[in-house]
């Protein structure tokens, strides 16, 4: 039996490479859900290709039985925008972190999603750097204190999720390390979608940030909201939702009807289809005054780069002919020189 | 009228950045090209788009070299000027040649122009030009005059002045006007209106020259005898796209570019861009990193991948070049040089870029470096550097400058199917496969691309096991490695043709050069030669590894002087190789060398006693060049 025709298994998908992170580190959690994932996809091994930055979180590729490669420091999404606009049919993951995808090649991230690059960015945010032992990043919470803020961080964290919808991806979600049923949905979703995904996991640092997201993740019920396509935001076994109050300020409300309260049919509902406005009012619910919106919470379909490229060659195509080097070389201002020297 | 036949002459044209003196030489390069002559150009203009108008730093100026013989050069001074403002006068004048013909457009000879140009007096006033054939012109009046009863705004009809000049100069080399004006009508088809107005300047211009009584005499500048063949006019940068898609085809690949906006290598971009039916894909990135990024994951996947910049975009470079050389991938890093440091001088050239080249990277981590001699050399390096990055799987870089990709020449059109393919096989057998295991001849490893099913593995930048590719941090599998990589490049040196070398292989003084100096090294020595004198020149067109021929004869010389456009790059390294005494002629102007200035560099050397044979030369380390 050839290989393609294998069902592939999580173990096929594990490379030979001893995983070298710290024990108890959330990243185990992660690729074990995505090699399951990709097993239960049925991807080839030999079309899917890794391409991850430095961190810790960048070290993922070497543990994958696919091609990968481990590149520096935040340009992941650059290289991995050459491999995918010269080889299309390749399937293409980023891995990065907070500190790579969104500090040294914040750059580069904002200009994949922007041009709607075919890329699965998966962005493993424990806020703190890891493999420098224990900064903080940008996206940690202010008053961080670390090695190099002693007295606190005095910088306010960026949203990763606005980030990501300002900058235009077109599949945008979220969910914990550790929730495989919700990662894995997620996965099969995005590796479906066209387009720019991008995709936040609240990873646990158990050596320099352990239980970050421990009251996110203690707590589905009281600190997450489920996001499900046609369901309205609520939480707390449905006791509570969010309303839109003036203002389009985000609310929470005890759902139900009597006095003091909001009736269902006045929670928002969750479309991941909806406007980016829908979208970035679900990415400003925050801790510690919200609970976190899991799941997906965008899709659209605009046509990729890669899509745009591949046309515009195709029109030159038609336009001018297919491209004949001797015609391009001898175009412009040509002349003979005769056997006598001169010109002729 | 009398007609007077010339070998040579050497014209440049200036003014305000925004009196269109670029498309005016080009034109008029174009029309000694169509008339036979060998010609040489060299734009030279300021970073400002606009600069404000009569002030000095916005003078922008093109000059022409064209001749009835061979050259190699634009030419050392103009013998004609055509300033179209006071500033352009003061800024250029100094170049033009003792009894030079200057063609001044009075009509810019204001008090305020003349104030902003530093003039106390008028200079067309207060025989300070008595030298000079001068011929003052009001060239704005006699635009307006030839618009007359045009639709134009008066803002408009003045843009058209530049094409007054171009009509007189036209007359005064007897050219042909015919085809220029069809070429301006073409250029000018989107907005006929404009193309009918600079047909009638041209024209005005044209027929001043033949009604005027102040000129005498039409100069004839004979055809140029040339080698056989088809011929175009192209500049360094075009010939250098048009190279690195032929290198893509000759390899079997497809090319892939990016690059992100900088003077002065953004116009291969443009040139790319255009060539889409051919296959070629290009990207302009986010930035200097994302480029060479976009340009390693595009060599990862199995195109030919280029990027290009300047200096300080070579500088964001370093890190991904260094990824490059770690994970032996081939990429092409073009490096158009300018003036540094920093921002230095955008629109100049000079050729300091060298070590950096070299060098510029953290850790050992050596990268093949070759340059490009002329506008159309650069054609052939191109072809060379896709050829040795994808044989030898290393990033190249491969060195232009300003002035090059600049300045044109008419170029010998090669005929395609004689040019050798080395086409690349990617290997896809699966037994027995190890990511670093070598090719015994190139030393280079497997060029593996995703898709290949069954040889499935990871690279990075990470420190890799000599063999198997996996993460090692052992002691001695990194000196292997890091040896094999330095071995890696000095291989290449197998696959490099005959050193460059005019003169005999041994004498009183070699010049040693690369790079753009070419024309002016070359000059300088043919005329040395012709007087008798024992000078050879030798120019290089790999620097890393270094051209084996080189070693061959540089202890048969006396004296070697090195000439390059810095304070000494490749003289440090001739030093450091062969530890000898060499001389260092150096300029950093952000001008390219004259004649001159090598003739009188050589000749000191000749004069000066010599020593005895195979003795180190006197060391001259400060800058010899005039200022």
């Amino acid at each position: 039996m050839t290989e393609a025709l294998k069902k592939l298994t999580k173990k096929d998908l594990e490379s030979d490479q001893d995983v070298r992170w710290c024990p108890g580190c959330g990243d185990y959690a992660i690729l074990a859900t995505v090699q399951r994932t990709l097993a239960q996809l049925g991807i080839k091994r030999e079309t899917t290709v890794f391409i991850s930055g430095i961190g810790c979180s960048s070290r993922f590729p070497y543990y994958m039985n696919t091609y990968g490669f481990h590149t520096i420091h935040g340009r992941a999404p650059a290289i991995a925008s050459g491999l995918k606009i010269t080889r299309p049919e390749l399937d293409v993951w980023v891995i990065t972190g907070d500190g790579d995808g969104l500090s040294i090649g914040g750059n580069h991230m904002i200009h994949a999603l922007r041009r709607n690059m075919d890329l699965k960015i998966l962005l493993f945010n424990n806020q703190i750097y890891g493999l420098t032992k224990g900064q903080y990043s940008p996206t940690s919470a202010m008053g961080t204190r670390a090695p190099s803020t002693p007295t606190g961080s005095i910088d306010h964290p960026l949203n990763p999720i606005s980030l990501a919808l300002g900058s235009g991806a077109t599949f945008v979600a979220r969910a914990a390390d550790t929730d495989a049923k919700l990662l894995g949905g997620i996965l099969q979703e995005a590796y479906k979608h066209k387009g720019a995904v991008f995709i936040e996991l609240l990873q646990n640092c158990p050596v320099f940030n352990d239980g970050v997201w421990e009251g996110v993740k203690e707590d589905p019920a009281g600190k997450q909201i489920a996001l499900v396509e046609g369901k309205p935001l609520v939480f707390a076994g449905g006791a509570k939702g969010i309303a839109i109050g003036p203002g389009l300020v985000p609310q929470i409300v005890d759902v139900g009807d009597g006095p003091g309260k909001t009736p269902l049919s006045e929670i928002l509902v969750h479309t991941e289809r909806g406007s980016a406005l829908y979208a970035n009012l679900l990415a400003q619910l925050v801790q510690p005054d919200f609970p976190i919106p899991m799941g997906i919470l965008y899709r659209h379909d605009k046509p990729t780069y890669g899509d745009l490229a591949a046309h515009q060659v195709e029109d030159a195509v038609t336009r001018a002919g297919r491209g004949d080097l001797n015609k391009l070389m001898y175009s412009g201002m040509v002349w003979e020189v005769g056997a006598d020297g001169t010109r002729h | 009228m009398d007609t007077k036949h010339l070998d040579r002459v050497v014209i440049r044209f200036a003014g305000d950045s925004g009196d269109g003196m670029q498309l005016t030489g080009t034109e008029f390069a174009k029309a000694a090209a169509e008339a036979g002559n060998d010609i040489s150009t060299f734009p030279d203009f300021p970073a400002e788009i606009r600069a404000p108008a009569g002030s000095l730093f916005g003078v922008s100026g093109f000059q022409l070299h064209f001749s009835a013989s061979e050259i190699h050069t634009p030419g050392d001074a103009p013998d004609v000027l055509v300033a179209m403002n006071p500033a352009a006068l003061k800024t250029n004048l100094k170049d033009l040649v003792d009894t030079g013909t200057l063609i001044v457009n009075t009509g810019a000879f204001l008090e305020a122009n003349l104030k902003k140009a530093g003039y106390a007096s008028n200079p067309l006033e207060d025989g300070s030009l008595g030298k000079y054939k001068v011929h003052a012109i009001d060239i704005n009046q006699l635009t307006m005059s030839a618009l007359d009863g045009s639709e134009l705004s008066n803002k408009e009809k003045g843009r058209a002045k530049n094409f007054f000049a171009l009509g007189l100069v036209f007359w005064m080399y007897g050219r042909e006007p015919e085809s220029e004006i069809r070429r301006i009508y073409q250029q000018f088809a989107k907005k006929p209106e404009f193309g009918e107005a600079n047909v009638k300047v041209f024209k005005a211009g044209y027929h001043y020259g033949e009604t005027a009584e102040v000129f005498q005499t039409v100069y004839k500048v004979p055809p140029a005898v040339f080698q056989p063949g088809m011929y175009r006019n192209i500049t360094g940068n075009e010939a250098i796209a048009l190279g690195l898609v032929v290198g893509a085809e000759l390899a079997g690949k497809k090319l892939f570019y990016a690059g992100y906006p900088i003077t002065p290598a953004s116009s291969i971009l443009h040139s790319l861009a255009k060539y889409k039916n051919c296959g070629t894909l290009t990207f302009q990135a986010e930035d200097e990193i994302a480029a060479i990024g976009a340009a390693l994951g595009a060599a990862y996947g199995g195109s030919v991948a280029v990027t290009a910049s300047s200096g300080p975009g070579v500088a964001l470079k370093g890190e991904a070049i260094g990824l490059g050389v770690m994970t032996e991938l081939p990429v092409v890093i073009l490096n158009i040089q300018r003036g540094g440091p920093s921002t230095g001088l955008p629109t100049k050239t000079e050729q300091s870029d060298l070590l950096q080249s070299l060098y510029g990277r953290n850790g050992e981590s050596p990268i093949p470096v070759l340059a490009a001699k002329s506008p159309g050399d650069t054609f052939y390096c191109a072809i060379e550097a896709v050829k040795v990055a994808t044989r030898y799987m290393v990033p190249v870089m491969l060195l232009s400058d300003g002035y090059i990709a600049n300045g044109s020449e008419p170029w010998l059109l090669p005929n395609l199917n004689t040019l050798p393919r080395f086409d690349v096989i990617h290997r896809t057998d699966p037994s027995g496969y190890f990511v670093y295991e070598r090719d015994p001849r190139t030393l280079a490893r497997a060029w593996v691309i995703p898709g290949t099913p069954g040889l499935e593995h990871r690279i990075g930048g990470i420190e890799k096991d000599a063999l198997t590719g996996n993460i090692s941090y052992a002691p001695d599998n990194h000196e292997k490695q890091t040896r094999v990589r330095a071995a890696k490049i000095e291989r290449i040196a197998q696959d490099i043709g005959e050193l460059d070398l005019s003169g005999g292989a041994s004498g009183d003084v070699l010049i040693v050069g690369w790079g753009g100096t070419f024309g002016a090294l070359r000059q300088a020595q043919q005329q040395l030669a012709a007087q008798g004198k024992q000078v050879s020149h030798a120019h290089l067109r790999w620097l890393s590894p270094l051209e084996p021929g080189l070693g061959k004869i540089i202890r048969n010389f006396k004296r070697v002087i090195v000439a390059e456009l810095n304070m000494g790059q490749l003289r440090q390294i001739l030093r450091a190789t062969f530890l000898i005494d060499v001389i260092g002629l150096n300029k950093i102007q952000g001008q390219p060398f004259k004649v001159r200035e090598v003739l009188d560099a050589v000749e000191n050397q000749l004069d000066a006693k010599h020593t005895d044979h195979g003795e180190p030369a006197a060391v001259v380390s400060q800058p010899q060049a005039s200022a």
